[in-house]
């Protein structure tokens, strides 16, 4: 087997249908020697080589598992009921809607921490760690899992300290949220040193369980959509484009369908 | 121990864009071309099912589709005075993985560049005479020029399938397009794109100043459209899961939908995918590449032979295999001698967010090209005279997206929890609208990439390290350009707007843009250039390194209509003038 750009004498002829030629010979070339010599050398499956069409199979797709009803995955019973009253707290159910709880947040937020968010095998935690500047981003060694392991149970200590031994979920709506504020702010630390960034972490998990696909344990009843108006997980707006500052007739839908659809809930 | 392939024409590092196109083209030729892709496959009934295509935690906030970061990373610092830390997840920008690499998750905005970026030095010194230009900046000419790109830009338009209106046909200005873009030789082959509410009040604003706005050039299709290999493509349905995810309806123009089904059709076409380059292999003369050694999903370690290597991977990985590989000479900011690492560059972002209480926009009906677009202070088309900076930017209003955990403005004083936030968000949520400038982002002397000395990747290499901050000149630039956003924001007739204006010093965390350039640029001088006009190393003629990672600085518009145009280059130097006689195109 030859390369073409390696035989310089020959390589390359202006005339284009010569060079078809040459292109067609080279592939029966490559067809009488063993087109798949990778496969020859072993190549193993992990290492996929993809030729002569598109590798199309039915059903060949990775839908999102649905989470299940049930027992906590990752969560105590004591860390649960914390995580539901500081998620009512940070999204509070009235008038216009359930909050946190309801929807399911600490739901959402204990499937994840059971998953690849919870112990970030994506992120790249290789060492030495340091504390840098702001602008170079996250550099904590704690995952999100163990932080909020550790940062549930510096909060009750906090709190029993602070309010008569007290727990976060024994404390009135008023002294919970001057607590999650002191957290925000900074001026409350935690034993562990990681109160403020353990306060970012759930707030964002929190605001992600509220508005995420239903599909993953919160937005129960795709409340947080309703709230404010986002249809979720549709594909087609061509029939309302045109139709500026009138609003969108049809209710969500997500990923799942919607309860109206079918018996799956 | 690597064990050796069959030897191939050519090796291709990544399967995005730039390696389909290559691909496509060399092997039209006859050539026998292989692609190494890091990443898995990945075709749009699959990969980006429609069932579940609109997930927003999965692609929006968890990066389902974007490189791990335990794959591979880089270090960060703001100035070589600190000590750079591992970017540990993404934030500010997010490099794509697998086939169709950023082609996959990108907006399609696909714009081309103005005549007077390609030549920006020149330009300016012949305007302004060389002192206007601020001693910080590296900024320099490209080696190639607009009329040089035109006929690649009308290939990667064609293939692609962009909505667009021309301003400019052959040197005539055309109403309705922008009026200050280079000459094009035909029209856009699909008319723009229908509009939503926001972009049009946002045009009306702008032209009731005197501004030029058109509708942005989108890779989003406005209508069917089969492209010149005959591949078929679908209208875009506005769906706002655009930027960030893989389109489930043949509509975001990508590899997968306008190159890969011919493509892979070819006998002389192979991909392997889940299959990590590791370096390009040079002889002992460090003059000519042999191969790429590679490592399978299951660790085993390959050398494929090939006579010509293409380095096709995302802007900063080109720029980390060249080093790794040893290919040219690093660049040092001290002496300023060294053309690998030199001038990486980014993108300089601003934005108003208005308010509003008797407008509904139903945000979440976007896409990631449909908007309009005010091209009156980009670049030089705007007389500097009396300024303190070179430069400029677009100015757009383009809402991609009304996706909550994306979009869910709050005036500024609303706390960020609590009752009052979530009356704020319920009340804000489809009435309110933002619009940005995307500044250029002008190459400095102190900006650049090289190896970290201390954080490795799985293979043990060293991560590529990135020394960046903005300068002083973009953030001068930046603010000028606010200061004319915000008379449209007005004009606009808000409640309330607000403008969030770019500063120092640049953070990796929040998210801005994945528009990173520069680093292995191209040129006329091997001494401040990796790559020849032809994208060739000077240094090594049978590598060929395409990408950002060749933009000089770069210009106030998004990358991929200017990265496309210069694989077509790159591929047509290659087929009209390498394969005639391998070596050296460009003779210093």
């Amino acid at each position: 087997m030859t390369c073409l750009l390696r035989r310089r004498s020959c390589c390359f002829k202006p005339d284009a249908g010569a060079m078809l030629k040459k292109g067609i010979t080279r592939r029966r070339l490559l067809a009488s020697t063993p087109i798949l010599a990778v496969g020859g050398f072993g190549l193993p499956a992990l290492g996929r080589s993809y030729r002569g069409s598109l590798p199309w199979e039915p059903n060949d797709a990775s839908p999102p598992i649905p989470v299940r009803a049930g027992a906590w995955l990752y969560f105590t019973a004591d860390e649960a009921a914390a995580v539901e009253a500081i998620a009512d707290r940070l999204i509070p159910p009235d008038d216009s809607g359930p909050g946190g709880k309801q929807v399911g947040c600490a739901v959402f937020i204990d499937r994840q921490l059971a998953g690849s968010f919870g112990d970030s095998s994506g992120l790249y935690m290789s060492p030495p760690f340091a504390n840098g500047t702001p602008s170079q981003g996250p550099q904590s060694p704690i995952v999100p899992k163990e932080r909020y392991r550790i940062s549930l149970a510096a909060l009750d200590d906090y709190c029993k300290a602070r309010f008569a031994g007290k727990v976060f979920v024994a404390l009135t709506a008023v002294q919970q949220d001057q607590v999650l504020s002191g957290l925000e702010t900074g001026e409350i630390k935690l034993n562990n040193g990681d109160g403020k960034l353990f306060f970012e972490t759930i707030l964002a998990n929190t605001i992600e369980g509220f508005f995420a696909d239903p599909i993953y344990g919160g937005n129960r009843d795709m409340a947080g959509w309703r709230l404010i108006g986002f249809p979720g997980a549709r594909y087609d707006y061509r029939d309302h484009i045109a139709k500026h500052n009138q609003p969108y007739p049809l209710p969500p839908v997500s990923i799942l369908g919607r309860s109206d659809w079918s018996a799956r809930d | 121990m690597a064990m050796k392939l069959p030897p191939k024409d050519v090796v291709i590092i990544g399967l995005g864009w730039t390696g389909a196109i290559l691909a496509q083209e060399l092997t039209d030729q006859g050539l026998d071309v292989v692609a190494i892709e890091r990443g898995p496959w990945r075709d749009t009934a699959n990969s980006f099912n429609i069932g579940y295509a609109p997930d927003e935690l999965r692609y929006g906030v968890r990066l389902d589709l974007f490189q791990r970061p335990v794959q591979s990373t880089l270090t960060f610092r703001n100035s070589g005075r600190e000590t750079a830390l591992p970017i540990r997840q993404w934030g500010s920008f997010q490099p794509g993985n697998g086939v169709g690499g950023a082609g996959v998750h990108w907006g399609g905005q696909t714009w081309r560049h103005l005549p007077s970026d390609f030549r920006i030095r020149s330009h300016l010194t012949e305007r302004y005479g060389a002192r206007f230009i601020p001693d910080e900046l590296s900024i320099q000419d490209w080696g190639v020029t607009y009329d040089e790109m035109e006929p690649f830009y009308d290939r990667f338009e064609y293939l692609a399938g962009i909505s667009g209106k021309a301003g400019n046909l052959n040197g005539v200005i055309q109403p309705g397009g922008n009026p200050f873009e280079g000459p094009r030789k035909r029209e856009y082959p699909l008319p723009p794109m229908q509009m939503t509410y926001a972009p049009t009040l946002f045009a009306q604003a702008a032209r009731s100043m005197g501004y030029h706005p058109f509708p942005s050039p989108s890779a989003n299709l406005s209508a069917d459209y089969t492209n010149p290999l005959g591949i078929r493509m679908g209208q875009c349905t506005f769906c706002g899961f655009c930027v960030g995810f893989g389109c489930a309806n043949y509509s975001k123009a990508s590899p997968q939908t306008s190159v890969l089904p011919v493509l892979m059709r070819k006998s002389n076409f192979e991909a392997r995918t889940e299959c990590e380059a590791l370096k390009v292999n040079l002889d002992r003369s460090r003059k000519r590449a042999t191969g790429v050694t590679y490592v399978d999903g299951s660790g085993t370690e390959w050398k494929q032979p090939a006579e010509l290597v293409l380095i096709c991977a995302f802007a900063f990985n080109n720029v980390h295999m060249m080093l790794i590989s040893g290919i040219g000479h690093p660049y040092d900011p001290k002496t300023r001698v060294g053309s690998v690492g030199r001038n990486y560059a980014y993108q300089t972002y601003s934005s108003v967010q208005l308010f509003f209480d008797d407008k509904n926009f139903n945000p979440f009906i976007g896409s990631g090209a449909l908007g309009q677009t005010v091209d009156d202070f980009n670049g030089d088309n705007f007389d500097h005279r009396g300024l303190d900076f070179v430069g400029g930017g677009t100015i757009t209003c383009q809402p991609t997206n009304g996706r909550p955990l994306a979009q869910l403005p709050v005036p500024p004083g609303t706390p960020r929890w609590g009752k009052r936030w979530k009356e704020e968000a319920k009340k804000n949520y489809l009435r309110s609208v933002g619009f940005a400038s995307q500044g250029s982002s002008y190459a400095a002397y102190a900006n650049y990439l090289d190896l970290d000395p201390t954080y490795t990747d799985r293979f043990g290499r060293p991560l590529l390290r990135m020394t960046f901050d903005f300068p002083d000149n973009d953030i001068r630039m930046s603010n000028h350009l606010v200061d004319r956003m915000e008379p449209i924001a007005k004009a606009m007739n808000p409640r309330q707007y607000v403008a969030n204006r770019r500063a120092k010093p640049y953070s990796v965390v929040p998210d801005q843009s994945t528009h990173n350039t520069g680093g292995a640029i191209m040129g006329t001088d091997p001494k401040i250039s990796a790559v020849n006009k032809y994208l060739q190393s000077w240094d090594v003629p049978n590598v060929f390194v395409i990408g950002a990672s060749a933009f000089p600085q770069n210009p106030g518009y998004n990358p991929n209509g200017t990265v496309c145009g210069l694989a077509f280059l790159a591929a047509d130097a290659i087929i009209s003038k390498y394969l005639r006689s391998p070596g050296p195109l460009v003779r210093t």
